[in-house]
């Protein structure tokens, strides 16, 4: 499996701040991947680093095999949704396809005027006065329009009302479902990304917790119910990711490498929110294991 | 990436082709009855029966007369100090600041074309832009206060001649250097602050500094100075005790020239000690009158003449340009590591 994205050691510093520090991770080809985590864990540094707004101050990412705003060549097969949905405020959405295809050999103006068109923006609306949703979505059609290998999108959806969370989503889906273009997707809910990824990345403090494909994860994750036993006594090949204790009854969520067969305990599937959470509270324990777990395909 | 930074710029573009609109047709209401004057004196003839100096006088003491027009002279150098101080301001300034404050940065640097492409194609298309319109402020303005500039060039000045520093800078083509460096300037420091109002600040600050500093330190040395000299004139003659003799000094003018400074000389002898008598300077009584023309007393005078007015133009506006294009890489430079 080839990567889009390959983060070795990278690390950005602001003043004494290290925004994002030590990070290795690698991000496929051809899926939708969802970078989940808190706020300040360095998914927007990451991805402001990937496509080359930023530069690193240690440690090395090559994004498509190239370094990250390194040309004309290698701005064209990226494209970028930033935090907010930057757009100019004075200018007219058609004023915005105009700037876009100027600025984009690959440009897809008849992609773009159709995706305008279906979601019934005004051509000669200023940006400046659509709303949140419509500003998220524009700046999805110019980022699309582009027609990119891979498309980065960071936070879009954050300062969305739900009914425009869905809709920008499902244009994302769809976009997804018509190019072979690999996209990449950062949120702090995991609800948004389970609705469009089919890969996750979980990020706390710059570091991989968890990533794999989502089936993958949710096949091999369970929550055990039980009586209240110590649960160093599992069998091997199981690993306690978080545990938590009400009354006589102790609550597992463990990862396992084959079926669970535990007669004394209730085991079932555990739903993907639990699971980014139970390795979010590991990482952020203050003698929770700091080890990077990889699942296998 | 041109058709986009005329889309930004073009609100700016109107009000400064505005402001061109209506300087130009107030100059050219007023600027028949200016050139009337200026043929009813006779001064384009004078050459030829060799009084030009006083036909100057007379077609100035005319201008005065109406005092429109020494105050449409001294707005016109005035304008040609702030068009370029605007275009620092307003355009320079905000070229870069309103991306970062916007966002839109992140928008633009990730279209398909390099910061640096970005910046050359904005920096350069708007400096050309800055340069024409300021050129025409200049050619304008030059063209209308031409009449008062030939009087002042034959000895009678408005507020001096075209080789006094207030008006070198203000007429001419160095205010195009000018404007050119002030947006440079603008979009320099708006790169290093990254908010607005605190670069239009510095931007104007050091500006107004480079104003001061030219002509001070700067221009008078772009073309080492001439030197002549000239006679004392007994009325303004001034002098002080030096060793055994007088220093002499006194005030010089040579017509249409910068005068850079002015030195005298120390004399001795009889004649220094009668001077030393007369309180109310050399004209207070015959005896005193006497004894200063025996002297003939000298001034060396440091200037640049007329002759070279053109010549200074051309360096101080080169001056500026390359002030300009440095500040452009500097410029450069912060967008590649702005991160």
């Amino acid at each position: 499996m080839s990567a889009v994205i390959e983060a070795r050691g990278l690390g950005k510093r602001y003043g004494h701040r290290w925004a994002l520090a030590d990070c290795t991770l690698s991000v496929p080809a051809g899926r939708v991947t969802g970078l989940v985590g808190p706020n300040g864990a360095g998914k927007s540094t990451l991805l402001n680093l990937s496509v080359g707004l930023l530069a690193p101050t240690t440690g090395t990412i090559e994004v498509l095999g190239g370094r990250p705003g390194a040309g004309p060549a290698q701005l064209r097969r990226v494209g970028f949704v930033a935090q907010d949905t930057p757009v100019y405020a004075g200018l007219s959405v058609a004023d915005h396809l105009r700037f876009a295809a100027g600025l984009n050999p690959g440009w897809d103006a008849g992609l773009a005027r159709d995706r305008i068109r279906r979601l019934g923006l005004d051509p000669r609306q200023k940006a400046g006065k659509l709303s949140g949703g419509q500003r998220a979505q524009l700046a999805l059609a110019l980022a699309v329009a582009k027609r990119p290998e891979l498309l980065i999108l960071d936070e879009p959806v954050a300062s969305l009302d739900p009914l425009a969370r869905h809709e920008f989503l499902q244009l994302l889906t769809e976009f997804t479902a018509e190019q072979q273009a690999s996209v990449v997707l950062s949120s702090h809910l995991i609800s948004d990304l389970e609705r469009v990824c089919d890969y996750l990345i979980v990020l706390a403090a710059s570091r991989v917790q968890v990533t794999g494909p989502v089936e993958h994860l949710l096949a091999t994750h369970y929550l055990l119910t039980g009586p209240r036993r110590d649960p160093a006594g599992l069998p091997p090949g199981q690993h306690v990711i978080s545990a938590s204790h009400a009354g006589p009854q102790t609550t597992l969520l463990i990862r396992a490498d084959s079926p669970v067969y535990d007669p004394a305990r209730t085991s079932s599937q555990v739903s993907l929110e639990d699971l980014v959470l139970a390795y979010l509270n590991q990482a952020a324990g203050p003698t929770g294991p700091r080890r990077t777990l990889e699942t296998q395909q | 990436m041109t058709w986009m930074t005329w889309r930004q710029f073009r609100t700016q573009a109107w009000i400064a082709i505005a402001g061109l609109a209506a300087i130009t047709i107030t100059l050219a209401v007023t600027r028949p009855s200016l050139t009337g004057m200026y043929s009813a004196s006779g001064i384009a003839a004078c050459q030829a029966h060799s009084d030009c100096g006083r036909l100057a006088a007379s077609f100035i003491s005319h201008v005065r007369a109406d005092g429109a027009y020494p105050v449409l002279y001294a707005a016109g150098v005035v304008v040609m100090y702030l068009v370029p101080a605007i275009i620092g301001m307003f355009w320079g300034a905000p070229l870069i600041t309103r991306e970062l404050e916007a966002g839109t940065w992140r928008l633009a640097w990730t279209q398909s074309i390099t910061r640096t492409r970005w910046l050359t194609v904005k920096l350069g298309l708007l400096a050309l832009a800055a340069m024409a319109i300021t050129g025409l402020f200049s050619l304008i303005i030059t063209w209308w206060g031409s009449p008062i500039d030939q009087a002042a060039g034959l000895g009678s000045p408005i507020l001096g001649n075209r080789m006094t520093p207030l008006l070198f800078a203000g007429h001419g083509i160095v205010p195009i250097g000018y404007a050119a460096f002030a947006f440079a300037l603008g979009a320099t420091t708006g790169a290093l602050i990254g908010r607005t109002v605190p670069a239009m600040a510095v931007t104007i600050a050091i500006f107004g500094a480079v104003l001061l500093i030219m002509p001070n330190f700067v221009r008078p040395h772009l073309i080492p100075p001439a030197h002549t000299t000239a006679a004392v004139s007994p009325g303004y003659a001034n002098w002080v005790p030096d060793g055994n003799g007088l220093l002499i000094t006194g005030p010089a003018s040579v017509p249409g020239a910068w005068v850079l400074s002015t030195s005298g000389h120390v004399y001795t002898g009889p004649a220094t000690r009668v001077l030393q008598t007369c309180y109310n300077g050399p004209t207070s009584t015959p005896a005193c009158g006497t004894a200063f023309a025996s002297l003939h007393a000298q001034l060396t005078v440091t200037y640049q003449p007329a002759s070279r007015y053109w010549p200074l133009q051309a360096y101080e506006t080169a001056i500026a340009l390359a002030l300009a294009l440095a500040l452009a890489v500097l410029c450069g430079w912060k967008i590649r590591r702005l991160a």
